[in-house]
């Protein structure tokens, strides 16, 4: 976060609410309903990510949405959709990567993933869009431990 | 010896001396004494060597009550002259303190004669301390001397140095660190010397604001606490020229921060300058600098209120209500502008969620104004503002969000609390609101408009009892009416549930609680005498909102005795006749005496007796008991019955009569401790009586408490020792063999928990008794599961607020006593019953309070990992939360076993039963915080295995997989 007191490119940006604890319900108390995965329950996974500058999260930013998540538990495939909050911002591959890294480690193995810019939001779209697309490439970023770090640090609770 | 020329000979001989002083100062003669100081002081001239004896010698006569006047101050002398303290070891310049400590203490006006002459001796010794230990010393040392108005002369600024420069504070304790000095105390006794004279402002506020902007959270909460508590003593002199810098830091951090603490501690900084400058007497040449401070935190922070999507609007207003809520005259400062801007925001924004934040802003100060109360005065900005923020506060209350309705009811309840602001008519609109939103809105804001009845009835009893409660009722009555009218029936259940619960909710006033207790009765005599479908459920219903009126009148005697009198003869008369129909017609179901309802009513009956005073209870004890045991009507409020009660008669026609036994137990196992019971000795044999001859388990059970209950509260003596023997007696056959041994089962555990809990010696032949039982075929698990009965809370009976005698350590001491023989009866134990010594033992241990549990741990950790193996689930359950604490609370002594935990956690993650695999998984995750050297080796495959739980058939289940799995 920002210690020394340098200031934020964008110290004051639009802010958006947190939506709540999903509420539990009685058929997800009985143990012999199964209960399908959602999409908010893949929102849940990602909504609490860190922005990498802001002391925020991507939900606050509505750098995620509910809305622009889309799952099908049946054929095994998660869509996520994410929206940089300015259309030049240098964060997108890594709140991508972020965004992408949580899923892997949160969903069963048999899930395919599509993590990608909400259309005609950033400059460099199509570029973020393919590394995010590339496994190997994914692979060998998180073999990079400097970027390891900073992943799991937007990863990680708020203290 | 004192005179050889080897230093060290001479050393060993003053330290023989020294010893001796040190044992016996306090009889020396006023002449010995200044031969002693002679000698020593002379000494300090000599070796190095000899020196650490030296000044435990003159530590021994610093303690001296009998040291001529001038001698301390001779000493100081010479100690400052001859040593050089800091090339001393950390002991002796321990000892060197502790002489002036003495001094300070016995001699004050001594060394203040000294002047500052003594200030600067003793910053020349401290300067260049290393040592924690005696760090601590040397601040105590700065703070007397600055506290007992010490001559600081042209040294403030040296005493300023030489302590400031351990500021902040950058210490960790050493492992396995036998002193025990943590980093906060040095903070605080830092804290204490910098924050104790505004002489050292000057100095210290740069220094503050330097720390601020650190890099390190630590030394910006430090600065940010150490700056609140000089505000304490400082007036607006010392803060004048640096308060420009001081809000600008304040505000950046606030602005900028990610840490929820650092916020905090900015906030009450700011409040505590504003509380500074609020308290400072001016005189008449002097600026108010209260009012240019305030002015410049509006000016950066009002514009942030009008942009209620944006980051900035929250840390704005809470910066301006810390600075608003110092003093009376800084909330009039900051409310003359906020207010009307906030009002006008709320009427600009049109979105629900913008209306939100705005008036969330405006509930916050409205909070402020609560403490103060209202003041009639001119100044004030809300009462001018009257009209438009009941007009802002009601459009809320009527706006289709309920998160705007929300905060439209808190504010409401603020403005209530506000004694005169709302006018009789506004009151009235209030009342109408409440109504609206409880019986009609979302069930969140139906909650919340009544806990807002609830705050604002006591205030205005007449509003509430003259106007909410005939509405109430009206709505009550109208919806059984319509009920025949088969319209959807789960809207009406839901409306009754609202209409009760809110006459519960408004009965905190005894003048209103007059109101709706009789309209609660009514309703209940309703119920019983339809015969619709829902009847048990509205009756319960009508038993939940009894009770919470019970709580809600116990500490008022008036209203208490009132409620008594009213519901407990009432519900009687009601249940007897209930049961006396039935005995009649058995084919009339009776739904009011229903185990439901009887249990519904037993915390009523409870909590309406345990507050009476000890005079009202026997008057109403002498009623209720001769009901039950002689059939004694007459002071029920109908009673005319077609035939007679006996609930302890023999015989099938009087079986629901003794199911009443219930509402005898809520009664008489509540009184206080002092009331005598009438024919209790006659009244406990018909209750043993009872628990074992009867065949309907919810009338044993219930005799059984009762029975407990009372044995409880016996005076100890020869007559409770008979009626013990008589059950003992009673019980012991019954469970050998024939027909009733659950019955007796249910009684030996219910008078076990009354002996364990007063410590009747008693207690262990029977606990004894239950652990024999462990082995038996058919009793085995229940008795296993009675173990959780005896360490719970019971609900109804045996707790400390029906007056029981509990000690408080008793789960210690059973477990003490009995898990050694749980455990020696596990290995004794047969395949067949194993497991029920295992759930006898993770039932103690999960009752046993954590710290106890930790200490204990080593002892038992093999049998609860075997416990782990058990396929019992119940089994698997608790020892899983036993283990989960202990993995947070004892890393070290876990890491012994990770090979086995890791193994057994896994495996349970695939268990057939939900809540297993969840707690699995939680331990799951709980084996992270152990050091990561012991887990590394295990990290793949724990990452592998949960991947499995990822894909679960149930979402809570996969929730605890992606955290543990996150974690791993």
């Amino acid at each position: 976060g920002p210690g020394g007191g340098a200031p934020l490119e964008n110290a004051n940006p639009l802010i958006y609410r947190r939506s709540g604890e999903r509420p539990v319900t009685a058929q997800e108390e009985d143990d012999d309903l199964p209960d399908a995965i959602d999409d908010r329950e893949i929102f849940d996974l990602i909504r609490s990510i860190n922005d990498p500058e802001h002391p925020l999260t991507l939900e606050e930013l509505n750098v995620v949405e509910q809305v622009r998540v889309k799952v099908n538990d049946a054929e095994s495939t998660v869509a996520v959709e994410f929206t940089p909050t300015i259309p030049h911002c240098s964060m997108a591959t890594l709140i991508g990567l972020s965004i992408k890294v949580k899923l892997i480690r949160s969903l069963p193995e048999r899930f395919k993933l599509d993590v990608h810019i909400t259309p005609g939001t950033h400059a460099s779209e199509h570029a973020v869009n393919k590394q995010l697309a590339d496994k190997e490439r994914v692979a060998a970023a998180l073999e990079n431990s400097h970027l390891l770090e900073v992943v799991n640090q937007c990863l990680s609770a708020r203290t | 010896c004192l005179e050889n020329t080897d230093p060290r000979m001479r050393g060993r001989g003053i330290q023989l001396l020294s010893q001796v002083l040190l044992q016996c100062y306090s009889l020396l003669q006023e002449k010995e004494v200044l031969h002693l100081v002679l000698f020593y002081e002379n000494r300090l001239q000599d070796h190095h060597l000899v020196i650490p004896s030296v000044l435990q010698g003159l530590r021994a006569l610093s303690m001296c009550e009998v040291l001529s006047p001038g001698l301390a101050v001779s000493v100081l002398k010479a100690i400052f002259q001859e040593v050089h303290v800091q090339s001393l070891l950390q002991l002796d310049r321990h000892t060197v303190y502790s002489i002036i400590i003495n001094f300070m203490g016995s001699r004050e006006e001594e060394l203040k004669g000294l002047g500052a002459d003594f200030t600067f001796g003793f910053i020349q010794m401290m300067d260049g301390e290393k040592d924690p230990r005696n760090l601590l010393v040397a601040f105590q040392i700065v703070r007397d001397l600055i506290a007992k108005n010490y001559t600081l002369g042209p040294f403030v600024e040296e005493l300023f140095e030489v302590t400031s420069c351990y500021f902040p504070i950058d210490f960790t304790p050493p492992p396995n660190d036998p002193h025990g000095i943590q980093r906060e105390d040095l903070i605080l006794s830092l804290r204490a010397v910098l924050a104790s004279t505004p002489q050292f402002a000057e100095f210290l506020l740069p220094l503050l604001i330097e720390k601020m902007d650190s890099d390190l959270q630590s030394a910006k909460l430090d600065s940010l606490q150490t700056l609140t508590a000089c505000c304490a003593i400082y007036g607006q002199k010392e803060l004048q020229e640096f308060l420009p810098s001081l809000w600008s830091s304040l505000r950046r951090e606030v602005f900028q921060t990610a840490s929820e603490k650092v916020e905090a501690e900015c906030l009450a900084a700011l409040h505590a300058l504003s509380a500074c400058l609020s308290r400072s007497v001016l005189s008449s040449d002097t600026e108010d600098l209260l009012d240019s401070f305030l002015s410049s935190i509006l000016q950066d922070c009002r514009h942030h209120l009008c942009e209620p999507d944006m980051k900035l609007v929250w840390p704005s207003a809470k910066l301006l209500q810390a600075a608003a809520g110092a003093s009376l005259r800084a909330y009039y400062r900051v409310t003359r502008i906020v207010l009307p801007l906030l009002l006008e925001q709320y009427t600009k924004h049109p979105q629900s969620s913008q209306r939100r934040t705005i008036l969330e802003m405006l509930l916050g100060f409205l909070e402020l104004q609560q403490k103060w109360g209202l003041v009639e005065e001119d100044e004030s900005t809300l009462l001018s503002l009257r009209a438009s923020v009941c007009s802002v506060v009601f459009s809320a209350l009527t706006d289709p969000s309920v998160q705007l309705q929300l905060i439209g009811i808190r504010a409401l309840t603020v403005l209530g609390s506000l004694q005169g602001f709302l006018s009789h008519s506004d009151l009235e609109l209030v009342a109408d609101h409440l109504i609206r939103l409880t019986l009609h809105e979302d069930s969140q804001s139906s909650e919340a408009a009544m806990e807002a009845a609830a705050s604002l009835a006591p205030i205005y009893p007449k509003v509430f009892s003259g106007h909410m409660v005939p509405r109430l009722e009206e709505e009550l009555q109208s919806v059984s009416s319509s009920e025949r009218e088969e319209e959807s029936s789960h809207d009406h259940c839901s409306l009754r549930q609202r209409c009760l619960q809110a006459l519960a909710a408004v009965s905190t006033h005894t003048s209103i609680v007059k109101e709706t207790v009789p309209v609660l009765l009514q309703h209940l005599r309703k119920l019983q005498k339809g015969s619709e479908a829902g009847t048990i459920q509205g009756m319960v219903s009508v038993c939940q909102s009894l009770h919470r009126v019970a709580l809600q009148c116990q500490q008022d005697d008036d209203g208490c005795w009132y409620y008594h009198q009213t519901v407990v003869p009432c519900l009687l008369a009601m249940a007897v006749q209930a049961a006396m129909q039935e005995s009649a017609h058995p084919l009339l179901g009776k739904a009011l005496i229903e185990e439901e309802v009887l249990t519904a009513m037993v915390p009523v009956i409870s909590a309406a007796t345990t507050h009476l005073s000890p005079e009202l209870a026997a008057q109403s004890v002498s009623h209720v008991v001769p009901l039950f045991l002689d059939g004694e009507v007459s002071f029920l409020p109908q009673n005319s019955f077609p035939c007679s009660f006996q609930p302890f008669e023999d015989g099938d026609c009087f079986d629901t009569q003794r199911r009443l036994v219930a509402l005898l137990m809520a009664f008489v196992c509540s009184l206080p401790c002092k009331v005598a019971i009438p024919q209790q000795e006659r009244l406990l044999r018909e209750l043993l009586a009872l628990s074992c001859s009867c065949n309907c388990p919810f009338t044993a059970t219930t005799a059984a408490k009762c029975f407990a209950g009372l044995v409880n509260k016996h005076p100890a003596g020869q007559q409770l020792d008979e009626i013990l023997q008589l059950a003992v007696n009673r019980m012991e056959p019954s469970l050998a063999e024939g027909p009733r041994r659950m019955q007796a089962l249910t009684l030996l555990l219910w008078v076990t928990k009354a002996l364990v809990l007063r410590y009747h010696p008693l207690s262990s032949h029977l606990t004894d008794k239950l652990l024999g039982l462990l082995s038996d075929v058919e009793l085995g698990p229940v008795a296993a599961d009675g173990f959780s009965l005896l360490m719970a809370d019971s609900p109804d009976v045996l707790h400390k607020g029906c007056h029981a005698d509990v000690r408080i350590m008793f789960r210690q001491r059973f477990f003490t006593t009995n898990v050694p023989k749980l455990v020696q009866g596990f290995h004794g134990a047969g395949p067949d019953v194993k497991a029920n010594y295992l759930k006898g033992l993770s039932h103690v241990l999960n009752h046993l309070p954590k710290p106890v549990l930790v200490t204990e741990l080593p002892t038992l950790l093999s049998l609860l990992l075997e416990a782990l193996s058990c396929s019992d689930c119940v089994v698997q359950l608790s020892t899983l939360s036993c283990l989960q604490p202990l993995l947070l609370e004892a890393p070290q002594i876990m890491s012994l076993h990770v090979d086995t935990l890791v193994t057994k956690f896994l495996s349970l993650t695939s268990s057939p039963t939900m809540a297993v695999r969840i707690a699995a998984l939680r331990c799951a995750h709980a084996l992270t915080s152990l050091p990561a050297t012991v887990l590394l080796p295990y990290k793949a495959r724990v990452i592998r295995a949960l991947a499995k739980p990822l894909d679960d058939k149930k979402r809570l289940v996969r929730k605890e997989a992606v955290a543990a799995r996150g974690e791993w």
